[in-house]
C-alpha cells in the first residue's frame, strides 16, 4: 500500500542508491551462530574485489577478534545470499558472483558454534 | 468609611462548567471568509471521518489560566528541590558512578523527545478543526517543552561535574543510536494528525509510557538521585493527564465513524511495534545500567504490558480493535532484548555517547535468576568472555565494523528469531529495484505499508560510508585517515570520556578522587579464596 499523502502520487527520493557510495556497493555480511558480533556488518566494497580477497583480507579484519576465527576453514563454509543456497568462487569478482547493491550473505561455519558452543 | 459604588452590580461570577466552556469551546468560530477545509486542509487526508467534533469530551476540565497558575506552583517546588540538591552535593550521593550513564541516555534520547512532542502537539493543535481537541494539543505542546526544559536544567548540574552531558541536542542529531528515538517522533511527525495522536498519545503515551517513566524514575529513586525523581514527580500529573487524553482520543476516532476502525488498528499494530523496538533502550537500562536494579524488564513487561495492556485491550474489543500485531512476538522477546542490547553496546561502546562495562560476576547471577531460561544458556558466555578479554588486554573487546541496520527501527539488526534465539532476524525486499532489510516482520509490514517513507530514512552507518558523518572540511583521503576519529568528532564526543569503556574513564577515575571510594570491581578471585 503507498503512502497516504496529501497530494497523491507521493514518493521521495531513494536515499541509499549505489552512486552515493564513491565507487563501492554495500554488502551486509552475517556469520552465523556468532553472536558476540551483534549484527551482521556492513561493508562498503568495490563490485571488482575478488571474492577470495573479502574473505583474506576483508573479513579478516572483521572477524579476526573472534576465538573461533583461527579454526576457521573457508572451503567448508556454507553460504547464503538474500536467504537462498550460495556457492561463490574466490576466484571471481563481487559482482561476478552475482551479488548486487545491499546484498545479505551468511555463512555457517561448521563444526564452530561460537564461545563454549553458545552461538556468541 | 467606605465607598460604595452605585454602579450596576457586576456580573456574576462564572460557575466552573461556563467558565471551562467560555475558555475552551467559546474561543473557536467557524469561519466564513474562507471556508473551514481550507483552514483546516490536514485533517481529512488521513481517511478519519469526523461527524461531530463537539462529541469530544475534555478529559481534563483545564483552562489556561488555571494551567499557568498550577503549572507555576509544581515548578517552583521543582527548581528549589533542584537548588537545594547542588547546594548539597547530591550528585555524590548516588550508589555508583555506572548510574550516570542512565542520565547521558535519558538526556540525549529522551528529553529531545519531550521537545519533539511539543512540536508535534503544536502541528496537531493547528490541524484539528475542533476546538477541545485543538485546547488539548495545545496544553499537551506546552507540557511537553516544559518537560524537556526542566529536565535539561536538572542534569545540567550533572554536566558540571562528569562526561557526555555537555550537548545532547547535537548528539540527538547525529550519534547512530540515537536515529533510533529520532527517527521514531519524525516518523509520527510526518504524518498527519490522526496518526500521530494515535502514536503519541495512545500508543506511547498510554500503552508504554509506563515502560518508560517507571524504569527511569524509580531507577534513579533506587538509586540516590533525588533531583532526577523531583522532575519525574513533576511530570507525573501531567502524564497522567496525557494518558488519559491518549485513550479518549482514541475512543473518540472510534465512535465517530466504523471507516476509522481498521485504520486506526493498523496505526496502533504500527506504534506498538514502533514502541516496542525503541524501549528496548529502556530494557538495556533497566537490567544492565542501573547498579541498583528495579526489576527486570521481563517483570516489567509481565505488568505494564501483558496485564495492564492485556486490559486495556479487552476493553477495547468492543469498538473492534484487537492487540496490537505481533504482541506475542514482542513478549516472546522480553527474556532476550535487555542482554542482545548491552552486548551491541558493549559492541560499539567506543562510539557511544556514555561509557559501557562489562557485567560484575555478582550482576551476572541477578540475570541468571531473572532469566532462568535464557540468560545462562545463551548470554553468560559471552559477558564472560568479554570480562575475560578486558582483565587480559585492559580494555574491552570491540567490534570494528559498522553494524547493519533496520530500515524502518533503525536498530543494528540484532534480534534474533522467536523461534530460534541463536539467528539473527533478517527480512528482505525490493523496492524499485533496491534492495531493502528489516530486523523483523514487525518492521518489515510497516516498510512495505509506506515504502515511499521509509526510502527516504537516515540510516547512521550508511551516511557515515557516503561521507556525510565528518565534521566540514574533512578530508577522507588523506593519509592515515581514521574515520572513527572523525565521526565522533562530527558527534562532538571525546574518545575515552564521553564514550569508551567506564573503567578507564575519566568519570570513574574523578568519582574516587572526590569521594574517596575504591571502585575495583569484586574478582572471582575474591570469592575463591
Amino acid at each position: 500500500m503507498p503512502t497516504i499523502a496529501l497530494k497523491p502520487g507521493y514518493a521521495g527520493p531513494q536515499q541509499d542508491t549505489e552512486d552515493k557510495f564513491h565507487g563501492n556497493r554495500l554488502l551486509y555480511i552475517c556469520w552465523d551462530e556468532h553472536l558476540l558480533f551483534c549484527s551482521p556488518v556492513a561493508l562498503p566494497l568495490p563490485p571488482a574485489m575478488p571474492f577470495g580477497a573479502l574473505l583474506t583480507q576483508v573479513l579478516a579484519g572483521v572477524y579476526g577478534s573472534h576465538p573461533d576465527f583461527a579454526k576457521l576453514d573457508w572451503a567448508q563454509a556454507q553460504w547464503t545470499h538474500g536467504g537462498e543456497p550460495f556457492k561463490p568462487d574466490p576466484e571471481k569478482s563481487l559482482a561476478d558472483n552475482g551479488l548486487v547493491h545491499k546484498s545479505v550473505i551468511r555463512f555457517r561455519t561448521p563444526g564452530l558454534r561460537g564461545i563454549e558452543g553458545s552461538c556468541s | 468609611m467606605s465607598q460604595t459604588s452605585t454602579a450596576a452590580k457586576p456580573a456574576k461570577r462564572l460557575g466552573i462548567k461556563e467558565r471551562y466552556a467560555m475558555m475552551t469551546r467559546g474561543l473557536g468560530w467557524e469561519t466564513t471568509y474562507q471556508s473551514m477545509d481550507d483552514v483546516f486542509p490536514f485533517d481529512q487526508f488521513e481517511g478519519i471521518k469526523i461527524h461531530d467534533w463537539d462529541k469530544w469530551e475534555d478529559p481534563f476540565r483545564l483552562t489556561m489560566d488555571a494551567y499557568w497558575k498550577f503549572q507555576g506552583e509544581k515548578e517552583k517546588k521543582l527548581y528549589a528541590i533542584i537548588d537545594a540538591f547542588q547546594q548539597n552535593q547530591g550528585q555524590f550521593n548516588i550508589s555508583d558512578p555506572r548510574y550516570l550513564n542512565t542520565l547521558k541516555l535519558f538526556l540525549t534520547g529522551v528529553s529531545p523527545l519531550e521537545y519533539a512532542a511539543h512540536r508535534g502537539y503544536a502541528m496537531a493543535g493547528r490541524a484539528f478543526r475542533g476546538v477541545g481537541a485543538r485546547v488539548a494539543s495545545q496544553m499537551q505542546a506546552i507540557d511537553e517543552l516544559r518537560h524537556c526544559q526542566t529536565q535539561f536544567h536538572t542534569i545540567s548540574h550533572f554536566n558540571k561535574y562528569f562526561d557526555g552531558l555537555h550537548d545532547p541536542q547535537w548528539m540527538h542529531d547525529r550519534v547512530w543510536y540515537l536515529s533510533v528515538p529520532k527517527s521514531y517522533f519524525e516518523d509520527a511527525m510526518t504524518a498527519g494528525p490522526f496518526e500521530f495522536v494515535t502514536a503519541i498519545s495512545f500508543s506511547f503515551e498510554y500503552v508504554l509510557t509506563n515502560l518508560l517513566f517507571m524504569p527511569f524514575m524509580s531507577g534513579a529513586a533506587f538509586n540516590g538521585d533525588m533531583a532526577t525523581v523531583t522532575f519525574g514527580f513533576s511530570a507525573q500529573s501531567d502524564e497522567s493527564r496525557h494518558m488519559t487524553l491518549g485513550l479518549e482520543v482514541v475512543k473518540f476516532m472510534l465512535e465517530q465513524d466504523p471507516g476509522n476502525v481498521p485504520i486506526i488498528q493498523k496505526w496502533i499494530d504500527k506504534w506498538f511495534w514502533r514502541g516496542h523496538r525503541l524501549l528496548t533502550l529502556v530494557a538495556m537500562m533497566m537490567d544492565y545500567m542501573l547498579p541498583k536494579r528495579v526489576m527486570s524488564w521481563a517483570e516489567a513487561w509481565d505488568i505494564y504490558f501483558e496485564q495492564n495492556g492485556g486490559a486495556l485491550f479487552q476493553d477495547l474489543a468492543r469498538y473492534g480493535i484487537r492487540m496490537p500485531k505481533y504482541h506475542e512476538i514482542a513478549t516472546a522477546e522480553k527474556q532476550h532484548l535487555s542482554h542482545i542490547a548491552w552486548a551491541t553496546f558493549c559492541n560499539y561502546g567506543h562510539a557511544a555517547d556514555f561509557n559501557t562495562w562489562v557485567p560484575q560476576p555478582d550482576e551476572l547471577d541477578w540475570l541468571s535468576q531473572k532469566y532462568p531460561d535464557t540468560f545462562d544458556k545463551i548470554y553468560r558466555p559471552r559477558f564472560e568472555w568479554m570480562a575475560a578479554y578486558e582483565k587480559e588486554h585492559g580494555k574491552m573487546w570491540r567490534n570494528d565494523t559498522l553494524p547493519m541496520l533496520c530500515q524502518v527501527c533503525q536498530v543494528p539488526c540484532m534480534f534474533t528469531e522467536a523461534s530460534d534465539p541463536t539467528r539473527i532476524s533478517l527480512r528482505e525486499t525490493s523496492y524499485h529495484g533496491m534492495k531493502y532489510h528489516c530486523c523483523s516482520d514487525g518492521c518489515m509490514d510497516i516498510f512495505n505499508d509506506e515504502p515511499e517513507k521509509y526510502v527516504q530514512a537516515w540510516l547512521p552507518v550508511h551516511q557515515i560510508y557516503q561521507g556525510n558523518c565528518f565534521p566540514e572540511g574533512t578530508d577522507p583521503t588523506v593519509p592515515g585517515f581514521n574515520p572513527l576519529a572523525a565521526v565522533l568528532d562530527y558527534y562532538h564526543l571525546k574518545p575515552g570520556a564521553d564514550s569508551g569503556d567506564f573503567n578507564t574513564s575519566p568519570d570513574r577515575r574523578n568519582w574516587e578522587r572526590w569521594t574517596g571510594q575504591d571502585l575495583t570491581p569484586p574478582t572471582d578471585e575474591v570469592k575463591a579464596a
